[in-house]
């Protein structure tokens, strides 16, 4: 079988790149990882989130806005697979809990509304103010940024909806086939996996932490850095929080994630008492009523970050049609990948914001 | 529809379900009670309401969370009865202590 794309990885950058290929009438084949490889996929916060996001970059500030401008139509989309991702866009707050915090989020806040010419849409809320939109909200937080342009969704449910959107455009996928070398032969590219040996015009790496592996077989430096995030998981509660913050959450089945820890650990994604006590002092800082809640779950996840937090998307230059994708922000940029990302992996014409994501920004 | 697989038990603990009045061995769980005594669902899920019992009874698969003594989402397969026991069933979420709203 003949294949136009390869995409290496089935993770959100994977599936939504692959689903976006076959959109434009692509022959593509997806090679996952194993059920026990890392997956940030399945261990994240579900946010799609502007604010914060390109506050000292004004390309991914930019991206990050077509990506969310997107995303009702993407959710649309993804409607025909009868999935329930609880896509929800009413906005989004990050707490701060004394002067300095408010200061800095403040002027964070101002210059990306600076980077994206006005369209990053934010209110900086004091106390009184918050307080009126979220009654739980303790004394000890003193204000905080919202911003109407922040979303969530179920993370899980958006990677199963995937899934099968792509495979009702006719993607294959194939599981537990790692991809071990990719080789140019005769204008194409060969990729052995432990399954098997596959060709296409074209290669796509997104394969999270492998990339950087994987990139430096074709000759491309894509450096990549792992960051541990801790998350706890509530019993399920009567809603409450109707709005996603940056550590705490509410899902649309009741149970609560609270986050966010960044920790240095390698590819390490075990939990600490040390760290999960201290996420959940501060949830219980910011939302006193979480004192009294039971814990279920609680995980680890490993982040795949850049040097500048900004997303690499490059194509190699001496494997010309071999591209890497690597990101944080598979959810959030999940309707840019399966978009625009797609028209710059084809050659169509494509939104030139894209050319900012090189690895060549890090050769200075 | 549950029963003992020998005689050597006491039923001498008291406990109420749901409003009634069961008397029940010591040396069982919650879940185990329910199932006994014949209570037909004994919980509503948060998401959907359906009607659930207890499933894999070793504590993994929280099915068989219930309102026991007050407090809600517990699991029954992993606590005790005592005597006096209140269980209720378990109705959509867990209601937010009161108590923590500040004025």
């Amino acid at each position: 079988m003949q294949y136009d794309v390869i995409v290496i990885g089935g993770g959100l950058v994977g599936t939504s790149t692959a689903y976006g290929l076959a959109k434009q009438g692509q022959k593509v084949l997806v090679l996952d990882g194993e059920d026990l490889s890392l997956r940030a996929s399945k261990a994240n916060f579900g946010l799609i989130w502007v604010q914060g996001k390109g506050w000292d970059s004004a390309p991914y500030a930019q991206w990050c806005q077509s990506a969310t401008n997107l995303w009702p139509e993407f959710n649309d989309e993804l409607k025909a697979t009868q999935i329930e991702i609880n896509y929800e866009r009413r906005g989004g707050f990050h707490f701060c809990i004394n002067e300095q915090e408010w200061q800095q989020r403040e002027s964070m806040m101002s210059d990306l509304s600076h980077n994206t010419e006005g369209m990053f849409d934010y209110e900086m809320l004091n106390h009184n103010q918050l307080k009126k939109m979220i009654p739980e909200i303790s004394k000890s937080v003193i204000g905080a940024s919202f911003s109407l342009q922040d979303g969530h969704v179920d993370p899980l449910a958006l990677l199963q909806a995937l899934y099968k959107a792509m495979h009702n455009l006719g993607v294959t996928y194939m599981g537990d086939c790692l991809a071990e070398t990719i080789t140019p032969h005769q204008g194409e590219y060969v990729v052995q996996g432990s399954k098997g040996k596959f060709t296409a015009g074209k290669v796509v790496l997104c394969a999270g932490l492998a990339n950087s592996q994987l990139s430096k077989q074709l000759g491309m430096s894509v450096p990549i850095l792992a960051e541990r995030g801790q998350v706890l998981i509530t019993e399920r509660l009567t809603p409450f929080l109707k709005w996603p913050t940056l550590n705490v959450r509410q899902t649309a089945q009741g149970t609560v994630q609270i986050g966010d820890s960044h920790e240095d650990v390698g590819s390490n994604d075990e939990t600490t008492p040390e760290v999960l006590k201290e996420i959940a002092q501060r949830a219980v800082l910011m939302f006193p009523l979480l004192s009294s809640v039971r814990l279920q779950r609680a995980w680890g996840g490993i982040r795949i970050l850049t040097p500048d937090g900004n997303p690499i998307y490059q194509q190699s230059v001496s494997n010309p049609g071999v591209f890497a994708v690597t990101c944080h922000s598979g959810v959030t940029l999940a309707a840019a990948h399966a978009g625009p990302l797609c028209d710059w992996i084809l050659g169509n014409s494509y939104l030139p914001v894209i050319e900012h994501f090189s690895v060549e920004r890090f050769d200075v | 529809m549950f029963k003992f697989l020998d005689d050597d038990h006491d039923f001498d603990t008291k406990i109420s379900i749901d409003g009634e009045t069961y008397l029940v061995p010591s040396s069982i769980t919650v879940a185990a009670a329910a199932l006994l005594v014949g209570v037909k669902s004994i919980r509503e899920t948060p998401t959907t309401g359906a009607k659930r019992m207890p499933l894999c009874m070793m504590g993994v698969c929280y099915e068989c969370l219930m309102k026991i003594d007050g407090v809600g989402n517990q699991r029954s397969c992993q606590t005790l009865v005592r005597k006096g026991m209140v269980v209720q069933r378990q109705i959509g979420a867990t209601e937010l202590e009161e108590a923590y709203y500040e004025t």
